[in-house]
């Protein structure tokens, strides 16, 4: 691997980009495949580049054998990020342990008491309204968000936001009936059944946790399965193909 | 932080500090091999190692190997499974095979 390349997959993290890195593994040419551009050794192999695209696709690295040669596909797709609505204690659970699982997480809460780097060490922290801050950063379909202020000021503008984009996990902390209250206020502003059954709510996996550390895992838990039975439905029919 | 992405931020440190370095990565696996494809271990000219390609099991002879890469500058492909006798030896004792592909980062 060349020191370019190296740097280069850094820059894609940060940027949040996917890329594929394409080794020839008999000489070790790379070619470094972005959806929308191509550099290095093998950036004119259009073999390559579309295998490269494809395995981006499906999120899957993979060898294949291009023109007699070995090549291997390493995808690198950005890290899940997980978004928390709330900086309140159950978020300074959630938030290290969302870390550990190697999510890139960002904690939001406009209230200044709370939106503090003290309470949440090495980990983001924006004060500002949600769907501001989901503006600035953009949700994408990596992204999952969870709100845990109980407050409707701060919560359903959160929720409205995320349903509206393609994020892959929403989770609203709260009360079965305080989430039927919930989706009567939600109506009011247009989002209709369909899209509210997309919100996890009462959120987590019901293991009876009662602790902040215990909600935390429960939240990680059903957010950790959400998301591989999405990845396993994206790679099945290539799967089936193969 | 994805845990690949760590590991090149490692090799990216090692390597900006004027060391010698190697990345190991998994490409192909057959059976109930511990770590997924695109798994990567990066290792310096000490022996240093940071992330892995199995659970524990051939990380001393991809070091081995990664430390031979540092010299000589030539990519390795590498066999583990339990029909070799010396990944046996070597113990991946989970009984899945592995193919590990070894370069320098020059």
């Amino acid at each position: 691997m060349k020191s370019e390349t190296l740097a280069a997959l850094q820059e894609a993290r940060t940027k949040r980009q996917a890329v594929t890195l394409a080794t020839r593994l008999g000489d070790g040419a790379e070619g470094l495949v972005y959806r929308d551009s191509v550099k290095g050794d093998l950036a004119g192999d259009a073999a390559i580049v579309s295998a490269a695209r494809g395995a981006m696709e499906v999120g899957r690295s993979e060898t294949v054998e291009i023109g007699g040669q070995k090549v291997f596909l390493n995808v690198y797709v950005p890290p899940p990020r997980l978004i928390i609505v709330g900086a309140v204690h159950i978020a300074q659970s959630l938030a290290p342990m969302a870390t550990m699982l190697e999510f890139d997480v960002t904690v939001v809460d406009p209230r200044g008491a709370w939106a503090t780097a003290n309470r949440f060490p090495g980990v983001k922290v924006i004060k500002d309204w949600a769907d501001e801050a989901f503006q600035e950063m953009g949700l994408d379909v990596s992204t999952a968000v969870v709100t845990l202020t109980h407050d409707p000021k701060l919560d359903d503008p959160a929720l409205e936001s995320a349903l509206k984009s393609d994020v892959f996990y929403i989770g609203a902390l709260g009360s079965r009936r305080t989430h039927a209250k919930r989706k009567e206020r939600l109506a009011e502003v247009g989002i209709t059944d369909e899209m509210f059954a997309r919100i996890h709510g009462p959120v987590g996996l019901n293991i009876g946790a009662k602790s902040p550390a215990e909600i935390a895992v429960s939240i990680l838990g059903q957010i950790i399965e959400v998301r591989a039975r999405r990845l396993e439905a994206l790679a099945a029919p290539k799967a089936a193909a193969a | 932080m994805s845990d690949a992405l760590e590991v090149l931020d490692q090799v990216g440190k090692w390597k900006a500090s004027g060391k010698g370095v190697a990345v190991a990565t998994v490409i192909t696996t057959w059976g109930s091999s511990p770590r997924p494809v695109g798994s990567q271990l990066g290792v310096d000219d000490s022996g240093e190692m940071v992330g892995s390609v199995s659970g524990g099991c051939i990380e001393g002879a991809v070091v081995q190997e990664a430390l031979a890469a540092i010299k000589d500058g030539k990519p390795r492909l590498l066999d583990f499974g339990v029909t070799d006798e010396q990944a046996w030896d070597v113990g991946l004792a989970c009984g899945g095979k592995v193919q590990v592909f070894v370069e320098k980062v020059s």
